[in-house]
């Protein structure tokens, strides 16, 4: 039978997922971004596993708080993104530190 | 039976699917990739219970974010050829650092199944045959975290005048229409009555 722990380790799998997402494409902004959201996706799995399986809707509410933030944490950032490429006509982020001041 | 199937008919492709949204060469192959995580996701929400998270995982997710994500992809002209040069040189720091992770959730995990630690009471517990799933998701959301449901409101209304405001741009090139200038403009500005004597004419 299917128990908390699988959901917690397909939850794990993704946030690993996302974090090696993050390293191995360091110059490309928009797979960074994806990567986020996939490390995203895996703490939803989680709160969610925990909240059906302990009963308990809190959970279930603070995914949705977490759904909410990410969406504006994309929108966001491909706006910061689109204006960066306007400006550098590249989203490398080596010399994204130009960005300061 | 089949709940144990199709449990690990969704995980796999989940996984599968993260593996080939970092790992894919081209972006638009990796947003495809992220909407096939999400809409597995989702099956794994239903499977579990969360129908309304699952919905709201496939129309907020798949419905804008990720089309978000393909938009920007598709407009900006990138070389991305380029940006996979460094890739080499960060592999093994990454898989490294994505190993000790693993190890230290599994851990966590194995931790967790082996008991001792302590949960804090329940908030709100659900009753196997109490209301449905968005019925009780509704009922705690409207009374107990109305505040909290707010305050996303006003994030999401940030986050919308934000990507507004930085995205918008005055061009030079255009001479667009001035609206207030337009409504400001009186009859007195625009309108001069004279009455010439013949063969004079008017001076403008």
């Amino acid at each position: 039978m299917i128990g908390l722990g699988h959901y917690l380790v397909v939850g794990g799998i993704l946030f690993v997922l996302g974090v090696l997402g993050i390293f191995l494409n360091r110059k490309n902004v928009i797979v960074i971004l994806m990567a986020i959201e996939l490390i995203l996706l895996s703490v939803n799995i989680n709160l969610v596993a925990f909240s059906a399986f302990q009963g308990d809707m809190v959970g279930q509410v603070f995914a949705m708080f977490v759904l909410t933030v990410a969406a504006a944490e994309a929108a966001i950032g491909l706006a910061i993104l689109v204006i960066y490429f306007r400006n550098r006509g590249t989203i490398a982020v080596d010399d994204i530190h130009q960005m300061r001041g | 039976m089949i709940q144990v199937f199709v449990f690990y008919l969704f995980a796999a492709l989940v996984v599968a699917s993260g593996v080939m949204t970092i790992g894919s060469r081209n972006p638009v192959h990796s947003v495809l990739w992220l909407i096939l995580a999400f809409f597995n996701a989702a099956g794994l929400f239903l499977l579990i219970g969360a129908e309304f998270l699952a919905f709201l995982l496939v129309i907020v997710y798949v419905g804008a974010v990720a089309v978000l994500f393909l938009f920007v992809v598709m407009m900006l002209d990138v070389d991305f050829a380029a940006l996979r040069a460094g890739i080499a040189r960060y592999w093994p720091l990454g898989f490294g650092l994505a190993g000790v992770l693993l190890v230290e959730i599994v851990l966590a995990v194995l931790a967790w199944n082996a008991g001792g630690i302590e949960t804090p009471a329940r908030e709100a517990v659900q009753a196997a045959d109490g209301p449905s799933n968005i019925e009780a998701l509704g009922q705690l959301l409207y009374t107990r975290y109305l505040f909290i449901f707010e305050a996303a409101g006003i994030v999401l209304l940030v986050a919308m005048i934000g990507a507004i405001v930085l995205t918008r741009r005055r061009r030079s090139d255009v001479r667009p229409q001035n609206v207030s200038e337009q409504v400001r403009r009186r009859p007195k500005d625009a309108v001069r009555l004279t009455q010439p004597t013949v063969g004079q004419g008017v001076d403008l």
